[in-house]
């Protein structure tokens, strides 16, 4: 017998176990589950960001800016997963060259097109007064050292020309901004539903064929966009905070800026009042999965022996355990209990974090667990070292660095858009 | 020329010329021929005389530059041991490329080979498999980019120019047919050997099995002994439960093959 020398893409990390189809292998691996993680985080943030602008809930107004901008920094980082996963990462432009509409991929560019266009509009309306405001300020200066001229030319271009910052005009930016963010709402649920369609319409798969797919995948992206905003929101805070206390940068010269106090009480409205909000949402997400769970107990067609074992039996740690008991019951019995502190509120968001990737990952990987055959099972190993650039992109590193790029994006956004823009600044400049 | 002549004129020409141009998207002969064509490709296996040699196995990888050493295959033999007991084994080892030279059953990487006393087996048959250019392919219809396609003479393709290497083929295919090619990182599966059968020759597999147990036909002539079989005899398909309408017909299929 010839020697194994050539291992086919999805070998190195499948073992299987009984009868497998000697094509099965676990092809769709921690990139997938990436992907709808990450798609879910941008829909959630813009979803949070929208309650305030669309609803007029009041007290939501810092973090609905903090998320706007947050939301617009995970967006390229939703399409890395998918480009990293591609056999030939180069030819995926085709999608947009010749989209194929049956596929439900195929609409992915022109839905995120279209989000990407709202969110980036909206977010130019809500700064406009901000690039007006810079430019001047600059322009006004005497002595500009180069940078700043730099920075002016720069911020005159983000005007785009409208320096019109009449009391009528910011009001047309404000009214611009809730029709966005109006449209915006139903584009990033599509934006997200579309991907649980992705998963719900493969007819071949049996955990994932339900037409329920694409609304428990929103309901769990609006969940794990709320609690990444929670703990985001909270870390910059709790880094302003400090700022404030040692006064440091603006704290230093700046008489206006908030005190210690002013940012804690801000800080609990917010969280106060987000954190309800997460958990409504936890309640819908939840129902839905757990009500697919029972239907296919109860109706035990064809595929139900082989998805039990792989439910009840193989996966149970990940899916009871892991993604129902550590990421859904415990963070919201510490948010129902009384007594709730931000601190509480932080850890149980960062719980909910852990348990919807684990709900990706169920989906995802779980989906995989088990042969066309019915007589067979396929195990995951994810890769950890980055030894070739296949186990890079398909391994923990490449997930690492999916995660950690909105993060850096979101440092340089900042810089342009301030999530932290006070509108009492703006006045006074 | 006013602005209101202008639209008038345009809206004329436009209706004008778009009835000509009708007429030549109505007599496109390409169309008319997929519409009725004359040759659509079937296959049949017969499960009684296949013995499980793996001949069909290394002559498709061969033909069709699959290398041997990669545990991928577009066609394959399964094996099937049901025991008095009522146990049932399956297995596929490589594919079946070397046949089924070992009487221990392969059991997967976790549980290694299990060795089955013959006194105890009830019944046991091999079952070859390749992809079965399904009439309503799910294959095709999740490309995103239409890099895999349907013939006119209904045989599946993929295009390895254009597939990106998402994958999303491979996991709506129903069967397990498809894999990514380890050289040239697409998409790969079964053409039914279009290469040969647009030329008047036979598929690899069906020339390389010394039973018979692989024969291809075109459907439409009624007049092809194959043909005649799946029309009159008692045929089964694979999973027909997904609606993929499969064109690889089998005799013999027993209700555990799936």
């Amino acid at each position: 017998m010839v020697e194994q020398v050539m291992t086919v893409h999805g070998e190195l990390w499948t073992v299987k176990e009984l009868f497998v189809l000697p094509n099965e292998y676990v092809y769709w691996s921690i990139q997938i589950v990436m992907y709808p993680f990450m798609t879910g985080l941008v829909a959630g943030a813009f979803v949070l960001s929208s309650l305030y602008h669309v609803f007029g809930v009041k007290q939501l107004k810092e973090i609905a800016r903090f998320s706007l901008v947050f939301s617009f920094a995970l967006l390229p980082v939703a399409m890395m997963p998918l480009l990293l996963h591609l056999a030939q990462p180069f030819r995926g432009f085709h999608v947009l060259m010749t989209p194929h509409f049956t596929s439900a991929i195929s609409a992915f560019g022109i839905v995120f097109m279209a989000y990407a266009c709202i969110v980036a509009s909206e977010l130019w309306f809500e700064y406009r007064k901000h690039f007006v405001l810079t430019t001047q300020g600059l322009a006004a200066r005497s002595a500009r050292s180069g940078f700043d001229t730099l920075r002016m030319h720069f911020f005159k271009i983000l005007t785009l020309g409208a320096m019109d910052i009449s009391e009528e005009a910011v009001a047309k930016d404000h009214k611009a901004v809730k029709k966005l963010a109006m449209l915006g709402i139903p584009v990033a649920c599509f934006l997200h539903g579309y991907a649980g369609f992705i998963f719900g319409s493969v007819k071949a798969n049996a955990l994932w064929m339900t037409p329920l797919m694409p609304v428990i995948f929103i309901c769990s992206a609006v969940v794990s966009g709320i609690a990444l905003c929670i703990v985001c929101y909270v870390v910059t805070m709790e880094i302003r905070k400090f700022m404030a206390k040692r006064k440091i940068s603006r704290w230093a010269a700046d008489k206006t800026a908030p005190t210690v106090t002013e940012l804690n009480s801000a800080q609990q409205q917010e969280i106060g009042i987000v954190s309800n909000y997460l958990l409504y949402f936890m309640i819908a997400a939840l129902t839905l999965e757990i009500l697919d769970l029972i239907f296919r107990g109860y109706t035990q067609v064809k595929s139900w022996d082989i998805l039990r074992e792989v439910i009840m039996e193989r996966d149970f740690t990940k899916i009871f355990i892991m993604q129902y008991a550590i990421g859904n019951a415990l963070p919201f019995l510490m948010m129902v209990l009384p007594g709730r502190t931000v601190r509480r509120t932080t850890i149980a968001a960062c719980l909910v974090i852990f348990g919807v990737f684990m709900m990706r990952w169920n989906v995802v990987i779980g989906g995989q667990a088990f042969s066309l055959s019915f007589a067979g099972f396929m195990h995951y190993h994810l890769p950890i070292l980055p030894t070739t650039w296949e186990t890079f992109r398909e391994g923990l590193a490449g997930a690492l660095t999916v995660m950690a790029t909105p993060f850096v994006i979101f440092w340089f956004l900042n810089k342009i858009f301030p999530a932290f823009l006070e509108e009492r600044k703006i006045e006074k400049a | 020329m006013k602005r209101r002549d202008f639209m008038k004129s345009t809206i004329i020409a436009i209706a004008g010329a778009s009835v000509p141009l009708s007429a030549l998207e109505f007599i496109d002969p390409k169309e008319v021929l997929a519409a009725n064509p004359e040759i659509h490709w079937a296959f049949l296996i017969n499960t009684y005389t296949c013995v499980g040699c793996g001949f069909c196995v290394k002559a498709c990888k061969t033909e069709n530059d699959v290398p041997f050493e990669a545990n991928v295959s577009r066609t394959w033999v399964e094996r099937y041991v049901y025991t008095k007991d009522d146990r049932r084994y399956i297995d596929s080892p490589q594919a079946a490329l070397y046949g089924f030279t070992e009487s221990k059953i392969d059991l997967g990487a976790r549980l290694g080979f299990k060795e089955i006393d013959p006194d105890n087996v009830g019944k046991a048959f091999f079952v070859p498999k390749l992809c079965n250019h399904c009439a309503a392919p799910s294959c095709t219809q999740v490309c995103p980019v239409g890099a895999t396609y349907k013939t006119d003479d209904g045989v599946v393709l993929v295009d390895r120019s254009w597939c990106i290497g998402c994958g999303y083929c491979i996991m709506a295919c129903p069967f397990g047919a498809r894999y990514f090619h380890p050289v040239h990182h697409v998409a790969d599966k079964c053409t039914f050997c279009y290469h040969r059968i647009t030329k008047g020759l036979e598929t690899a597999c069906v020339n390389a099995c010394p039973f018979g147990a692989r024969k291809m036909c075109n459907i439409r002539d009624i007049n092809d002994p194959i043909t005649k079989i799946i029309l009159n005899d008692r045929v089964g398909v694979l999973k027909d439960e997904f609606g993929t309408k499969p064109q690889a017909f089998y005799i013999g299929l027993a209700s555990e093959v799936r």
